[in-house]
């Protein structure tokens, strides 16, 4: 059997997850700071790919990174091309899982109790020793449930990644355009096997995401 | 040493419009809540930044609108014990003191100094506790133990005991009070309690809609308060609108009395005012018969509420607090109550 789909799959949803997080840790982190207005705005932005459909979200991909556009021409001038290669699958499966990193740690960062930087500053302590050890630790549950959920997200994405880099069997193929082409060529076994396997990895990932949150109310009672 | 402050900040419902210069030893900030008492500790702490104005602090420039100095709130040296302590939930008491540390290079001389202010604020054996497993009091003293070794040269105490129960309270206090005469240098208390105020600080400055309208010493405040919104907030109950009648008499137009004053009344002088514990059957001074009301029993006090016989009908009734032992047995028909002249405050209204 070709587990090219699987290891595919789990590349692109780790490394996509690792720019996710830092992403969106930044953009939750800088966008509570904002005015007001523009704060309004850029949320509606940072949050359009969870509610748009993902074909939506790939076609605009298609305009950025299509090699006849001027970012793809460029990009293709360097020798980097996200079109029909895995790694395009890290640009569509970001695009798509950043909302969930970038609300859950927003929601996260809102819940901080500020005096706790306050005390911090006053203590001379640096503001980047006071956002790793003290704001971090405290909004981790939230951040560590994000990530899972924006890894989760990055693992099922198919709409756009299928529209940004196809079904190439051995080069782009991952579990879930597999299962799609298996079943459209008839393959039903195959297509069972890896429906399987996403069912199995899913039901980890949500078994983590619940245990987090049983851990965090338990927290709260220490 | 010596904090000289003058800020002004817009806060939307108010303006904060503080000024005032603060001497080693407790200074109050007594106000309602909301006053922008808070606002004005994290002005001074760099926190928040004012709209303009200047804070200085032992001679060095913490802030100045004009020659646009304004230091993080890490390089002003103020120690900030936050209404809530401010403990970081992460850290044991080991770590979250050392963080008051991080200043010292010496690894030796910081375990020195940790264990001198866990001896000094009795928290030995507890070093390894997380905060959420001590009680009110320890994690206060651990929050003052973690000022006080980053050596600040200023003390800001935001509500310092509104987070503990009454009978931790008053130990608190005096344990504070001697902490406090041991640091020697400036602090700051904010507090919306007079008696928190009346026990702690040397001086208190009253605070109202963002401005500070009178800064005393403590003893003269509550002796001497000068304006209604003093009295009422050093906890004076009874008030009448009130005009001068003599070199040491005013009327008190809305009880229907006279009343002969210890000092000289001045001419603008507006309202009076006699404070609940003050009244007394025996006293001949000031004494004009009344009309005893309901009660309201407290555990070792009871309020009286009366009224004098020609009260104006609109004026409410007035209080009188006595300790129960003291309290009139069955309530006659003529009874009278009277006050030293010492005891009639002379208040102007100033909005």
């Amino acid at each position: 059997m070709d587990w090219y789909p699987l290891i595919n799959s789990l590349r692109i949803a780790a490394i996509s997850s690792v720019i996710v997080f830092f992403a969106g840790i930044f953009c939750a982190y800088y966008v509570a700071k904002l005015p007001r207005v523009i704060k309004g705005v850029l949320d509606v932005v940072l949050t359009l790919p969870l509610v748009l459909p993902p074909t939506v979200v790939g076609y605009f991909l298609l305009l950025i990174f299509g090699v006849q556009r001027p970012v793809g021409m460029w990009l293709d001038s360097i020798g980097i091309r996200f079109v029909m290669t895995w790694y395009g699958g890290i640009i569509t499966a970001a695009v798509v899982a950043f909302p969930l990193m970038y609300r859950t740690a927003r929601g996260a960062f809102e819940s901080f109790d500020m005096t706790l930087a306050y005390s911090g500053q006053t203590l001379g302590l640096s503001n980047s020793y006071i956002f790793w050890r003290i704001r971090m630790p405290y909004c981790r549950q939230g951040i560590l449930a994000g990530t899972v959920l924006a890894f989760a997200r990055a693992l099922g994405e198919y709409g756009a990644t299928s529209m940004l880099i196809g079904y190439t069997p051995g080069r782009t193929a991952t579990i879930s355009t597999s299962v799609y082409q298996y079943w459209r060529t008839g393959d039903d076994r195959s297509a069972m096997i890896w429906v399987l396997i996403n069912l199995a990895i899913s039901a980890v990932v949500l078994l983590t995401v619940n245990l987090l949150e049983k851990k965090q109310k338990g927290g709260a009672h220490r | 040493m010596s904090l000289v402050v003058d800020i002004k900040k817009d806060l939307g419902e108010f303006k904060l419009d503080v000024s005032f210069t603060a001497e080693n030893g407790v200074m109050g900030i007594l106000g309602p809540s909301g006053c922008g008492k808070s606002m004005t500790l994290r002005c001074i702490a760099g926190v928040e930044k004012p709209d303009s104005g200047r804070i200085e602090l032992d001679g060095v420039t913490l802030f100045d609108s004009e020659r646009r100095v304004n230091l993080k709130p890490q390089a002003r040296r103020v120690g900030y014990l936050f209404q809530n302590y401010a403990l970081f939930p992460n850290m044991t008491v080991r770590q979250n003191i050392l963080c008051g540390l991080r200043h010292e290079k010496d690894r030796a001389e910081r375990e020195r100094q940790l264990a001198e202010y866990l001896e000094l604020m009795q928290l030995g054996g507890l070093e390894d506790h997380y905060p959420a497993q001590l009680s009110g009091g320890q994690q206060q003293r651990v929050a003052l133990a973690r000022i006080l070794v980053n050596r600040p040269k200023l003390l800001l105490l935001d509500e310092p005991f509104s987070a503990l129960d009454t009978h931790l309270r008053e130990k608190l206090l005096v344990e504070m009070k001697a902490m406090l005469e041991h640091y020697g240098g400036v602090s700051l208390a904010v507090t919306h309690s007079r008696d928190e105020a009346y026990d702690l600080c040397a001086s208190i400055a009253l605070m109202q809609n963002g401005s500070i309208h009178m800064l005393k010493p403590t003893k003269q405040l509550f002796a001497d308060p000068g304006t209604v919104a003093g009295a009422s907030m050093t906890g004076c109950k009874n008030f009448s609108r009130a005009r001068k009648v003599g070199e040491y008499e005013v009327e008190a137009l809305d009880w229907g009395i006279r009343l002969t004053a210890a000092k000289p009344v001045a001419e603008d002088i507006t309202h009076v005012g006699i404070r609940a514990h003050y009244f007394s059957p025996t006293c001949r001074q000031n004494n004009y018969p009344v009309k005893l009301l309901g009660s309201i029993e407290e555990p070792f006090e009871d309020i009286i509420c009366f009224r004098y016989v020609n009260q104006n009908p609109d004026a409410p009734d007035l209080w009188w607090r006595i300790p129960k032992q003291f309290r009139p047995q069955g309530v006659s028909e003529d009874y009278s109550l009277g006050t030293a002249p010492a005891n009639v405050l002379l208040l102007r209204d100033i909005k």
